[in-house]
């Protein structure tokens, strides 16, 4: 399915990252936005709340990020693509909600454009301390899907694609970029719409009082029941069977913790995006996602100009994390380096799938601050010895 | 002098009338012998066959609470969802449908504690949804902890030698953020209740019934009030009907005087209303009035 | 049934009369419906059901008017009144 001309603002842009963040999610169909101002995000709902009107969106700022999250999934029930956005401190509020979206397997997408932390921190500044939280930030088992743009076209093309995904596997869908991609200004080529792909949500085929919302499939992904439509169906964030009804003992959650898990596990070839340059033959592979993928880029030309064999790969996707591809590395290189503004979050996953088998270093500081190249070059060369 | 003719008026119902708008899979429900719940959704029950609404066109959005398990037990399009953010998520639902006539079902403290940000917003949008909330006094589903409506020198479990707390007045709480239309009965008074709920669906805009029901459990129980039969009479002996009462002026005191009625019935453009009209008044032709979210198709 | 003065059509009205549905197994025995029975029709029985709670008996079959009170106040949905008694077509001048 194409995108929808009326939507799509085709042509050569100046924009920043928030900015491209909004047309991209408008690009993709979103017609409900609710959220509440944080900074480094604001650009982005105030753009919607410019755009929306002519379009027949509605965009309506919430009390706090708590209602934005709730009313998101609402829309979503209703049969409308919805996004919000936030950094920080908002998505900590949002967690809760997050995961009863991730519960009720509710189609949706959720910008933190991340800022330094903790608490309050750093409003201005950029971070990238906010990812372990986007795995792990609501309570119980769950899986997520976390795409990182290192620029203002990226933050277009990747609004899209997670509402792409999260239509495609009926779950929130985060796109986790910066206060640096989120304010910098950039060269943005919006194409027309019909070479913008859409997925759209699948509805069931079956009459009402034959379909239940959580009905087993090969796939592990149940077609949607429409609302209003005289399904008279029941979903709940307790645990629930594939009736939407909650049960509560052990077995019905292993099936319903299951499901979640299996949702994402069993698709992650499909799901995983990540580029890798120069990593055939590496001695040293350098990963970062987000702004940082490109600050490594001129450490690792320096370095390779000395004649290292340095190789990088970029996560597009963050979550799920390419362990395989980790693993299999770990076996070939010597080093494996991670660049990230925190210290240590996604780091930890590589460490974990390194198992030993390579050296594995982080460059990270507090945030505050991209990188300085310098830093990351003088690892690289310790990485060597 | 009129002729009026009786017609012929035998009802045949074969099984209970309730059992068209219950999820009879999961009937005997949760709730305890002498709970007034059961009786405020027979209300509501009750007043959408009267109303004669089409039943898919109805959505309930319920929170977590005793009341909140309203939503497990209707047969309509429901949605249980987190403590407290019924209401956004009834919000979201209703802009994205706005053709759906969307209820929230929850209780006081879900309503009035953890989701009043949201309760008095989406009152001071006047965004067209109903909620009724049903009031026990207590945090009934969690073991009887005290509530943000819990009348002074009442126990509960975390009130234990008697709340010293100022509660809420809910009339007066929505009344001045907005609500359109506002209402307090108690369980016993199910037939006006039956006419409010119907009152409350019809309005446009926020409108708002507060039903006092009992608790036996927990709010009788740790008053040693006796059972749910026993507060049923207390209100059945205690309970003022005042239609047009100053919100300000129903406080409800530790087993005193209990004032119901419709307190608030006034006409105000709901939140999609301005919303169209500041548009239209800003784009003029351009702008396409809102209806739904799918404009697109 | 008492009225201050008699009205002009008594001999024409007629009273609705309702038959009684317990729903027993579904009872709670909050004996709601016993104490707000306008005409004290319903009792608490001494049987069990297989709850342990004791459901209602309709102790006075003649005096249900079908006023739906009990229907409409039982929280459990154990209870319904059916009105019978076809009535013919009245004329009320």
């Amino acid at each position: 399915m194409k995108a929808n001309p009326k939507n799509v603002l085709t042509g050569s842009h100046y924009l920043d990252g928030n900015h491209a963040s909004a047309e991209g999610g408008i690009a993709a169909g979103c017609k409900f936005f609710a959220g509440y101002p944080i900074t480094p995000s604001t650009e982005i709902a105030e753009r919607v709340s410019r755009r929306f009107p002519l379009i027949g969106g509605v965009f309506i700022q919430m009390e706090d990020e708590l209602a934005s999250m709730a009313a998101i999934l609402g829309a979503s029930w209703g049969g409308v693509k919805s996004m919000s956005c936030t950094s920080g401190p908002g998505f900590s509020l949002m967690m809760e909600n997050f995961g009863l979206g991730i519960m009720l397997e509710t189609p949706c997408v959720l910008v933190n454009v991340q800022r330094g932390g903790p608490s309050t921190g750093l409003p201005t500044l950029p971070g990238q301390a906010d990812m372990m939280q986007a795995r792990w930030g609501s309570h119980g088992d769950y899986e997520v899907i976390a795409l990182a743009p290192d620029s203002p076209q990226e933050s277009f093309e990747l609004a899209i694609h997670a509402f792409n995904l999260s239509e495609k596997y009926h779950m929130p869908v985060l796109v986790m970029t910066d206060e640096c991609v989120g304010h910098m200004t950039e060269k943005v080529v919006i194409p027309p719409a019909e070479e913008i792909e859409l997925i759209e949500r699948r509805y069931t085929d079956k009459e009402p009082g034959e379909a239940w919302p959580y009905e087993p499939t090969e796939e592990g992904i149940s077609p949607f029941l429409p609302v209003g439509k005289g399904y008279k169906f029941h979903v709940t964030g307790l645990t629930h069977d594939y009736r939407g009804y909650p049960i509560i003992n052990a077995e019905a959650q292993e099936a319903n913790v299951r499901r979640l898990i299996d949702k994402v596990n069993n698709h992650v070839d499909e799901i995983i995006w990540l580029e890798e340059k120069n990593v055939e033959g590496a001695e040293i592979v350098v990963m970062a996602y987000g702004i940082s993928s490109r600050v490594i880029q001129p450490a690792i030309t320096k370095a390779r100009k000395e004649g290292i064999k340095v190789g990088q790969i970029k996560m597009v996707t963050v979550w799920p994390f390419p362990e395989k591809r980790v693993r299999e590395l770990a076996g070939q290189v010597k080093s494996l380096i991670m660049v990230e503004m925190n210290y240590g979050q996604v780091f930890l996953e590589m460490d974990r799938c390194a198992a030993g088998k390579c050296q594995t270093y982080l460059v990270g500081h507090a945030g505050g601050t991209v990188h300085r190249p310098d830093d990351i070059y003088k690892i690289i060369k310790e990485a060597v010895k | 002098m009129s002729t009026k003719v009786i017609q012929d008026q035998t009802q045949e119902r074969e099984e209970h009338p309730m059992e068209r708008l219950l999820r009879m899979d999961r009937i005997p429900h949760i709730w305890c012998p002498t709970c007034g719940i059961g009786t405020t959704v027979t209300a509501l029950a009750v007043a959408l066959e009267q109303l004669q609404l089409d039943l898919n066109d109805v959505a309930i959005v319920s929170g977590i609470g005793c009341t909140g398990r309203v939503a497990g037990y209707t047969k309509l399009d429901s949605f249980h969802t987190t403590h407290g953010r019924a209401i956004p998520f009834a919000l979201g639902l209703h802009i994205a449908r706005p053709d759906l006539k969307v209820i929230v079902f929850s209780g006081d403290g879900d309503l009035v504690s953890i989701g009043g940000n949201h309760l008095i917003h989406t009152a001071r949008r006047n965004v067209d949804i109903t909620v009724i909330c049903v009031n026990n006094f207590i945090y009934a589903m969690t073991g009887g902890q005290v509530a943000p409506t819990t009348p002074i020198t009442a126990r509960s479990a975390t009130s234990p030698y008697g709340n010293y707390e100022h509660p809420f007045n809910i009339p007066l709480l929505t009344a001045s953020s907005g609500a359109v239309y506002v209402a307090r009965w108690t369980a016993l008074h199910v037939r006006r209740l039956t006419v409010a709920i119907k009152e409350a669906l019809t309005k446009r805009g926020f409108s708002f019934v507060e039903v006092i029901a009992p608790c036996s459990t927990l709010y009788a129980r740790l008053n040693k009030l006796g059972s749910g039969l026993d507060l049923m009479k207390f209100y059945h002996d205690n309970s003022v009907i005042r239609h047009g009462a100053d919100p300000k002026e129903v406080n409800i005191d530790y087993q005193s005087k209990i004032v119901v009625g419709k307190f608030v019935d006034i006409e105000k453009p709901t939140y999609l209303d301005c919303l169209n009209n500041a548009y239209k008044k800003k784009f003029g032709d351009k702008y396409k009035p809102y209806g739904g979210g799918n404009g697109d198709k | 049934m008492k009225f201050w003065r008699t009205p002009l059509d008594v001999d024409k009205l007629k009273v609705p009369r309702g038959e009684l549905h317990i729903i027993k197994e579904r009872c709670k025995g909050c004996g709601f419906c016993v104490e707000y029975c306008p005409k004290g029709v319903l009792e608490l029985s001494d049987e069990f059901n297989s709850k342990g709670y004791h459901p209602p008996v309709v102790v006075k079959p003649d005096e249900c008017v079908n006023c739906d009170l009990c229907e409409m106040l039982c929280p459990d949905y154990a209870i319904y009144c059916v009105r019978v008694e076809a009535e013919e077509k009245e004329v009320i001048n």
